[in-house]
C-alpha cells in the first residue's frame, strides 16, 4: 500500500469513528437545558431531512397521559458524522429517549440520546463517542 | 493541472465531510503545494460551521436599524424558535455571498479553468464564479445573492477574490448580522502545503459596521481525498414547512 493510499484509507477510517460537534440553526432559547427527561415510547415516525431531522414517538408521562412527542436533532449531514442514518428508526420500534424538552410544555425537545431496540445507543449531543489516535 | 493526491479506490458515496480531527491534524509530511493551483475538495471541518457574528466589529446606526428587524437563532440576541425570522432558515431563501463562507462552509470543491474559478459548495449546492479574465469588477451593479466576483493570484500559492454587488436581503450568519448593498469582500486562499491551505475574509461595509473586520482569519481549510462524495444538503421548502409544523411553531413562549 502505498502513502496516498494509505492517507486515503486513514482518513477513510477516522470519518467512520469520529463524529463532530452538532451546529443547529438556532440557539438553546426554547428549550429548557436544565432539565433531563427520559421516555419510553414507541416510535410514530422518523423524519431524515433538512434544517433539522426528528423523531416522534408516542410515550406515557407520570400522569399516565399518552403525548406524541416530536424531538429535533441536527441535519442529516451533521448526524450521519454521528453514526446516524436515515434507517435508524422504524415505525413501531420501542426506544427509550433522553431529551431537554422546550419550556412552554409542550411535547417538543432537543434529544441528548436514545437506547434503540437493540440495546445499542445513539447520541445527538455533547461528546463525540472515543475517536482513534491520529497516526 | 489537479495537484490532489492520485485517486485511491473507489470510496463509499455521501461523506458528509472530514473529521475535526483530520482537520487539525498537523501536516508536516504534506508535499509542497502546488503553484497557481487551489483545485479540490477542502474542509474546514466543525470550524466552517456556526462561525463568528457574536464579535462583529460595532453596528453604525443604519447597522443598528437593520439588525433591529433581524430575529435570529443563534448569538447573543438568539430568539426563541418560534420566533426566528432567518430567511434562510424558516423560507430557505439564498444562503447567499458572503454568509455561505462565513457561517455554513462546509466542504467545498474549488475547479480552475483558463478564466475562471469555480467555487461547488455542499451546503444548499450552490456554486460561485470567479473571474480571472482580468475584467475589473462591474459599475453600480443591479444585487446578485451572490455578488460578482473577481479573482487574482498574488502570488503562486496566494489567490485573492474581490467581490461586490451582494443582496442585502442575506444575512451574514446566523447570529443575524446584518450587511448593505455597499459591502466589499476580500477573501484570501493561501495554501500553505499541498494538504492545507488557510482561508481570510475581511468585509468593508462602512454603511453596517464602524470599521472593516475580519470573520475568518487564517482558518485551516483540508484537503479531501479526490475521490471524497459531498452529501447533498438543500434547503426544501417542503421540509422546512414540516419541521416548523411539527417544532419550531410549537415552541413560542406563550
Amino acid at each position: 500500500m502505498n502513502a496516498r493510499c494509505s492517507r486515503a484509507v486513514f482518513i477513510f477510517v477516522l470519518m467512520a469513528l469520529i463524529t463532530a460537534p452538532v451546529a443547529a440553526h438556532h440557539g438553546t432559547a426554547s428549550f429548557d437545558t436544565s432539565k433531563d427527561v427520559t421516555l419510553k415510547g414507541t416510535v410514530t415516525d422518523w423524519i431524515w431531512a433538512n434544517p433539522h431531522c426528528f423523531l416522534k414517538f408516542d410515550a406515557m408521562d407520570d400522569t399516565g397521559t399518552v403525548r406524541n412527542w416530536a424531538v429535533e436533532v441536527s441535519n442529516p449531514t451533521d448526524m450521519t458524522k454521528r453514526g446516524w442514518a436515515r434507517s435508524s428508526f422504524k415505525v413501531g420500534d420501542v426506544v427509550t429517549v433522553n431529551l431537554q424538552p422546550v419550556k412552554n410544555g409542550a411535547p417538543i425537545g432537543r434529544l441528548r440520546n436514545v437506547v434503540l431496540p437493540d440495546g445499542s445507543t445513539l447520541t445527538a449531543m455533547g461528546p463525540a463517542p472515543a475517536a482513534a489516535a491520529p497516526q | 493541472m489537479f495537484a490532489a493526491p492520485a485517486v485511491a479506490g473507489a470510496q463509499e458515496w455521501n461523506r458528509a465531510g472530514l473529521p475535526d480531527s483530520a482537520i487539525s491534524a498537523p501536516k508536516t509530511n504534506a508535499a509542497p503545494a502546488p503553484k497557481r493551483d487551489i483545485s479540490g475538495i477542502w474542509d474546514a471541518g466543525g470550524a466552517g460551521i456556526a462561525g463568528p457574528g457574536h464579535e462583529s466589529a460595532p453596528w453604525t446606526d443604519w447597522g443598528k436599524q437593520k439588525a433591529a428587524t433581524f430575529k435570529p437563532g443563534n448569538g447573543p440576541r438568539a430568539v426563541y424558535e418560534a420566533d426566528i425570522n432567518d430567511p434562510l432558515s424558516t423560507v430557505c431563501d439564498p444562503t447567499g455571498f458572503p454568509r455561505e463562507v462565513l457561517y455554513e462552509l462546509r466542504p467545498f470543491q474549488i475547479v480552475q479553468t483558463p478564466n475562471q474559478v469555480l467555487i461547488l459548495y455542499m451546503f444548499e449546492k450552490r456554486w460561485r464564479v470567479i473571474w480571472t479574465d482580468g475584467r475589473p469588477l462591474p459599475k453600480d451593479p443591479d444585487p446578485r445573492w451572490y455578488g460578482y466576483s473577481v479573482g487574482h493570484w498574488e502570488d503562486d500559492t496566494t489567490f485573492v477574490v474581490n467581490t461586490i454587488g451582494t443582496d442585502e436581503r442575506t444575512w451574514l450568519d446566523n447570529a443575524g448580522n446584518p450587511h448593505s448593498a455597499e459591502l466589499k469582500v476580500e477573501e484570501r486562499y493561501h495554501r500553505i502545503n499541498r494538504d492545507l491551505m488557510e482561508l481570510t475574509v475581511t468585509l468593508d461595509d462602512p454603511k453596517t459596521y464602524t470599521r472593516p473586520w475580519t470573520p475568518r482569519n487564517k482558518m485551516p481549510l483540508t484537503l479531501a481525498p479526490p475521490n471524497f462524495d459531498m452529501m447533498e444538503m438543500i434547503c426544501s421548502p417542503t421540509e422546512v414547512m414540516e419541521f416548523r409544523k411539527n417544532i419550531s411553531d410549537r415552541t413560542n413562549n406563550k
